[in-house]
């Protein structure tokens, strides 16, 4: 019943990399974010950075959970589960990166 | 059944999970376009590119503040999608879109003058 309605390997599939790709990009702006902050920061920066890591793993541990209640959830033809706080968790940590870049910025932190 | 958010969920029925995922995969494609600008806006500074230094600011500043507000939009466009998806009304046009293309286009414009007037 559950191949009848729609490709189930395709969509969850797509969604599942999207979410991939969304949780590599905040990995890689957190570690990132390490090098920008240290001239401001000093050895804080690896704490500041180290949590960004960390909730970056977390997240991409919650959407790959997510990922398989969704296919649960499609098998059994039951209402998919909101994705409302995966999405939100995503949004604060996208904030959060724009207030880390404005404070590089505002710190005049250069690379060169 | 009470999923989060309440001013979603509790209208309507369950649509075609397919469209539940790619209003999903929209709101994370948003995200990611958001942190293309912040880097983008940290990157004009950090690698201190040479450009007129004020308008240079500008182009950052106004990079930096599209970017943290992106998420804000695209969220609020995703439950106003789920909602419509979910009681059968017509997708509400985005809220993302306007702000996008006319803050895009004046940074472009802020980064032209600032490679012009060095």
């Amino acid at each position: 019943m559950s191949g009848d309605l729609f490709d189930a390997g395709l969509q969850p599939e797509r969604t599942r990399l999207a979410w991939r790709r969304t949780t590599l990009t905040l990995l890689v702006g957190a570690v990132a974010s390490t090098r920008l902050l240290a001239p401001l920061l000093g050895g804080w920066a690896l704490l500041v950075g180290s949590a960004g890591v960390v909730a970056s793993l977390l997240l991409w541990r919650g959407a790959t959970r997510r990922g398989r209640a969704v296919d649960r959830a499609l098998e059994a033809g039951r209402p998919l589960p909101s994705p409302a706080p995966a999405l939100l968790g995503v949004a604060v940590a996208t904030v959060v990166a724009g207030v880390v870049g404005a404070l590089v910025v505002v710190g005049g932190v250069t690379l060169l | 059944m009470s999923r989060f958010p309440r001013w979603v969920y509790e209208h309507g029925s369950e649509p075609d999970p397919r469209f539940s995922l790619a209003n999903e995969r929209t709101f994370l494609a948003w995200s990611r376009t958001a942190l293309a600008l912040i880097a983008a806006g940290v990157a004009l500074e950090a690698l201190a590119m040479p450009l007129e230094p004020a308008l240079r600011a500008v182009a950052a500043a106004l990079l930096l503040v599209l970017g943290a507000v992106l998420p804000l939009l695209s969220w609020w466009d995703w439950g106003r999608a789920e909602r419509a998806m979910r009681v059968g009304a017509p997708l509400p046009s985005s809220h993302v879109r306007l702000p996008l293309a006319v803050g895009t286009s004046l940074v472009s414009v802020l980064v032209l003058l600032g490679l012009l007037l060095r």
